[in-house]
Formats: C-alpha cells, structure tokens, sequence
C-alpha cells in the first residue's frame, strides 16, 4: 500500500475512533495525521476526486436538454432522473443497509397521492387545493412518516422475509388505494396533478421539469455518496455486514435500521412528488406490483454498490421502455424486462456496474502482466456479496 | 412463554372479537354465518396455495415468488385441458401435473446453481414470474376464463341457518381439509416426509446420512408447485381466471405465511382460517377497507411475534 493510500486509509477510519454510545456525534477529527491544517487538507483532498470524467458527465447532463429534442428530455431524461431517485433510495437501503425493500414505490406513491389529495387535481371532491408549497412539505414528511412505519415492521425480520414483508406491505397499499373511493378515488385517482407555475415558469414543461429533477438527483446522489462516509453510514454498513458485533460494540442495529428506513423514505418521497407532477396522475396502477417490481429491476440493473448504480439503471430501463419495444411486439414490454433483469440477475449480480469492473479489471489485466494490482474483483465485487451473506443469515445463527 | 402470558394474549385479542362476533349473531345471524363460511371457503383456498409455498420454503429456505404465475399457469393448463377433453377431473390433474413439472424444471434449471443465494433466489424467481405472466398474456389474452365443472357441484345445497350455499364451495372446503390430513400424513408418516422434515431442521445432517438432498429438494418443489396448479384449476373454478391472479395468490400466500409462520404446513393452515376470516368479514361489514384488517393481523403478528404465530425463530 503506498504512502497516499495509507494517509487516506487512516483519515477515512479516524473519526470512527471517536463515536460514543452508538450516537454519530460531531467528533472533532484528529488533526495529527496530516502536517497542513485540517481544514485545508479536507479541501485538497475533496477535490483530489474529481476527475475528467466526472466533470465530463456533469457537462454532459447539464448541456443535453440543448442537444436533444424535448422528447428526450422529458420522457427520458426527466423519467429517468425521476426514477433513479425512487431506485437511489433503494440502493441506500439494500446497498448500504442490507434491506432490499419491495415498498419505495409504495413510500413514493404515499407522498403522490398526499400531493393529489392535499393540493390540486382533476377531483375537486376530494382533493383540497392547499398551496403547493405546504403540499410538497406535508407529502414528503407523510411518506418519510409512512416509510419509518414500514421500516419499524419490518427491521424485526431480517433477509427474504423482508423482501416478503414489504412486498405485502406495498401490495396492500395498492389494494386499499384501488378500493377505496373516500379518500384514494378508487380505482381512478387522480389526474391533472400538475407541478405549479413559480418564477413564472411552467414546471410541466420539458427543460424546466428536466433541471427540477435533475437538481433532485444530484441533491439525492450527493446525499447519499455523503452519508455513506458519515458515521452514520459507516455504522449503518456495519449492521449489515454483523450486526452481532455491532451491537455487542454498543450500536443499536434497530435504530440504525429504522434510520436507514426513514432517510430512504425522504428520497423516495421527494421523487414520488416528481412522479406525481411527471406523470400527471396518480392511480393505484402507479403503485401496483409491477412498478414496485420496477424499481428493483432498476436498481438491481445498474448495480447497487454505488449511488450512480440506480440513474445507470433507470436510463437502461426508459430506454427499453421506449425504444425496444419497436423492435418487437409493443405489448411485450414485460417480457422483455424481465428477461433482461433475468439475464442481470444470473450472469451478474452487480448489475451494469459490475460488467464495467470486469471489463476495466479485463483491459487492465490485459495491459500490465503481473498481478500487482490490489483493486482485484474479490475486493469490489465483496460489498454486494457481503449483502447477502449477511441476509441469509440471520443474527443469532452460527 | 409461560402459560399464563399465552392465556393474556389470547384474552386480550379474543375477547373483543368475541363480543364483536355475538354482536354480529344478534345483530344479523344469517350475515354472520354466511361471512363465516365464506371465509372458511376462502381459507381452504388459500391454504391450498400457501401450504405449497411455506412447504418449499421450510426445506429449501427459497422464497419462490413465482409461486402465484405457478398457480395461474396450472389454472390455464387445466382450463385447455378441462376444454379439449371435456372433464374437470382431468382438468385438476392437468393443473397439478403442469405446475409440478413447472416446479421441477425450475428447481433443476435454476435454483441448483444458486444454492444457499437467497436474494438472488428471490431476484430470480421475480423475473420468471414477469416472464411468465407476459407469456400467459400472449398466449390467452386478457379475458376471463371460467371453468365447467361437473352437474353435480354446480347446485346449491340447503344448509340450517345460512339457507342456501354453493355446493362447490363446500366441496372446496372439504378438498382442503382432506388435502391437509393428506399432507400432514405424507410429511408425518412416510419416509420422503421423514426425510423432508430432517431437511427443514438440517439441512447438512440429512445429506451427512447418504439421503440424496438434491432428490428431496426436488421432490418437494414438485409437490409444492403442483400445489399451486391444483389450487389454481380450484380455485379458478371457484372464482374465475385472469391476468392478475397470479400476484393475488402471491399476497395471499404471503401474508398467509407471514401470519401462519414461514415452513410451517399448520401455520398456513391457521393463517388462511385468519386472513380468509378477516377478508370476507372486512368485505361484508367494512367494503372499501377490507384489505386494511387483513394488514393489521399482519401487522399485529409481527409486532409481537415476528417469525408468525406457529413460526420458530431461527
């Protein structure tokens, strides 16, 4: 390991040393590591990151509603953007929590279906026509509120029974919104949820829809990259990983769970109140199995051991969406999703992400003779495995 | 649990649900007793799909989430053959036999190779139920089939106090109870049942002492997922079949599991008696909330036990 390595090493493990009681104090970092000021060093190495490709990639999405026709934009860039978000929460949860929920979409659709009540739609019976802002508040505090619940019934199992549990869960929040007429409009909705006119912009339309969503992505996708290098995330992780040893060492694995629960819930929220305004409606099809089954193919598809995994995904699957269903039949969409998530699921379990390592560790390997790399496959394909060791076991057994 | 607590629980949830159910006597007796039987019914068919589900899953530790498109495909099978040979009998055997060899093929095709990878299981057998109920939408669209079965179950029978009931109601339910004896003597009294119990306590033991696992496993799979297509032509004669049946059953067998406990043929058996009891009261005293009472037994049952009410916790 040399030197830089090392000094990162130790910088990233540093703040660990002074977490007390399981609670993520703001504990001062040690400033011997390092002969600059601390504060200067954090900066430089902040920025010691960014490389080519990720300001590449952050031109790219800032300039593509210029180059591309509106279509694009919004049917796939701003879906897309808006998926990913949903799926983002789901990559935090299974990813770095070890939870594969089956409900975001259902935590999504509460926060929708708060918008379409509380504020404005095509029922004026039922909806109540509150201004946007309070909408917008009191939708992403229902979901997070609806998402902790879901996280406190199911953190007391562990593994597939949660993806049952959930699955059940969201299954049953669809049935209730399709039978009942007194508050979720039955089997109908809501339509004409529209985004407001602010700053004298209509939010409906393509580029402006495109950058509100493309700001919640970024905001999601550096929230989450932050978290997972805060104590809280790094505890989170060691849950996952033993959740034993974590609560020998003091944790609360319950907490950090229901936690982990709960911020997922602000993500998928804010992104259920993108899909309300993207799509217009909202109706019990919106969170029927299917498109919670949607949102785990989108993350699953682009690979949930880093943040980007689920925006990857969500492009793959509006794309297919779009456009590979002119090369077949147009009613066999399903079909083919399935057999593409099929296909990911069997030939690679990290998902696109995990067929980019290969082919990087493949061209690498090809180039330098030796084995001296220590970035092998082994190191980074570990975190997903690790998910469902960890998941098959349930604590307690040996 | 000591005695006394056990006692508590069941006072304190059985007490207000015995006044609410003399409640209901006095208040509409035939009401009451109809909603009773037709959840009774209702149960019999659920355990017919969750007591396949919960059997492969006790042996296996494999959720199959294909369970439900398990159940509509055999319902379909049996409806081309209830069709093209025009007996309802062979019909249920064409359902249980086409889901069982279903069952086979995936148990040899694709969970062999992923043994002990629950979620990849799981993934998996997501993706095949996509795949197959847009396979089943091509190949019969999406209009309602319904079954044809023999005279004499078609009637009604005159029963004391609910008056008239649907013979084949009865019989569904009478299916259910000899099917659940039937299973509980395979697993209790035969030697495959034998060995599959030791394969839900232990799984490497089993193998240890020379019994061919991957056979049992097999074995299992098969019975479960015939299971599945039996009840699929049952229920489907019942009720009728279409596209989007397969996730019904699916929530059904697991909120029935859930509830019942996971790997356990009499905790299925409880929890359809629960969650058919709760859906069809729901459906006649609260309409548009049916499906709420069967998510707070849910919930309530993992709030205080979350490996199900007959489930040992692992």
């Amino acid at each position: 390991m040399s030197a830089a390595h090392w000094r990162k090493a130790m910088n990233f493990t540093a703040p660990s040393r002074n977490w007390s009681g399981g609670r993520a104090t703001a504990a001062p970092r040690s400033a011997t590591t390092t002969a600059a000021t601390p504060s200067t060093a954090s900066i430089l190495q902040a920025w010691r990151h960014i490389g080519l490709r990720h300001v590449f990639v952050l031109a790219a999405v800032l300039l593509y509603p210029w180059i591309v026709p509106p279509f694009f934009t919004y049917q796939i860039g701003g879906q897309a953007l808006t998926l990913g978000l949903i799926a983002l929460s789901l990559t935090f949860l299974a990813g770095y929590g070890g939870m594969l929920s089956l409900a975001q979409m259902t935590v999504a659709g509460i926060a929708g279906y708060i918008v379409a009540i509380l504020g404005v739609s095509g029922t004026p019976d039922i909806s109540l026509g509150w201004p946007w802002w309070l909408v917008v508040v009191l939708a992403v505090m229902g979901g997070t509120l609806a998402a902790t619940f879901i996280g406190w019934l199911s953190v007391r199992t562990e593994g597939i029974y949660t993806i049952m549990i959930t699955l059940a869960i969201g299954m049953a929040f669809f049935y209730l919104a399709q039978q009942n007429y007194a508050i979720f409009n039955g089997f109908q909705g809501f339509q004409k949820v529209v985004p407001p006119v602010v700053l004298d912009t209509d939010w409906r339309t393509p580029i402006p829809f495109y950058y509100l969503a493309l700001f919640w992505a970024l905001a999601g996708y550096f929230f989450v990259k932050y978290l997972i290098r805060a104590p809280f995330g790094v505890a989170l992780q060691g849950v996952r990983d033993n959740a034993r040893r974590m609560s020998a060492l003091g944790y609360s694995p319950v907490a950090h769970r229901v936690a982990a629960y709960a911020v997922a819930g602000v993500i998928a929220s804010i992104g259920g109140v993108l899909l309300v305004w993207y799509n217009g409606l909202i109706t019990p099809g919106s969170v029927g199995t299917s498109w919670m089954i949607n949102i785990l193919i989108v993350a699953v598809l682009g690979g949930m051991r880093h943040p980007i995994g689920p925006f990857i995904g969500a492009v793959v699957f509006v794309l297919l969406q779009n456009f590979a269903i002119d090369l077949i039949d147009r009613e066999r969409f399903n079909l083919v999703i399935g057999l593409v998530f099929l296909v990911i699921v069997l030939f690679s379990p990290d998902g696109l992400l995990g067929w980019w390592d290969r082919l990087r560790d493949w061209a690498r390997r090809r180039m330098a003779d030796a084995g001296a790399h220590v970035r092998g496959r082994g190191v980074r394909g570990g975190e997903w495995r690790s998910v469902s060791v960890s998941q098959a076991r349930p604590a307690g057994r040996p | 649990m000591t005695l006394l607590r056990r006692w508590f629980w069941v006072w304190l949830f059985g007490l207000p649900l015995l006044a609410l159910a003399i409640w209901g006597i006095v208040d509409n007796e035939r009401l009451f007793f109809a909603t009773t039987l037709n959840g009774l019914t209702l149960a019999a068919l659920y355990f017919l799909v969750a007591s396949g589900f919960t059997l492969v899953f006790g042996l296996l530790r494999n959720v199959n989430l294909a369970h439900g498109s398990l159940y509509l495909l055999g319902a379909y099978v049996g409806w081309v053959v209830g069709e093209w040979s025009d007996s309802w009998l062979l019909a249920v055997a064409a359902g249980f036999l086409f889901a069982a060899l279903m069952g086979l093929l995936l148990q040899i095709g694709v969970f062999r190779y992923m043994h002990g990878e629950d979620l990849r299981q799981t993934m998996a057998t997501i993706a095949l139920s996509i795949i197959a109920a847009d396979i089943a939408l091509w190949i019969w669209g999406g209009q309602i089939y319904q079954f044809d079965p023999p005279r004499w179950i078609i009637g009604s029978t005159a029963l004391p106090i609910v008056g008239k009931f649907a013979t084949y109601r009865l019989v569904l339910l009478a299916m259910a109870i000899v099917i659940g004896l039937a299973l509980w003597w395979f697993l209790a009294r035969t030697r495959v049942g034998m060995m599959i119990r030791a394969g839900v306590d232990d799984r490497a033991m089993l193998s240890a002492s020379g019994v061919n696992v991957q056979m049992v496993f097999a074995i299992t799979f098969a019975i479960g997922a015939g299971l599945a297509g039996f009840a699929g032509v049952v229920g489907g004669t019942a009720l009728s079949i279409a596209p989007g049946e397969d996730t019904r059953y699916l929530l059904a067998s697991l909120v029935v599991v859930i509830v019942g406990g996971m790997g356990s043929v009499a905790g299925a058996a409880l929890g359809a008696v629960l969650v058919g009891l709760a859906e069809q009261f729901g459906l006649a005293y609260a309409p548009t909330y049916g499906v709420v009472f069967t998510f707070v037994i849910m919930a309530l049952v993992l709030a205080f036990r979350p490996h199900g009410i007959l489930g040992r916790g692992t």
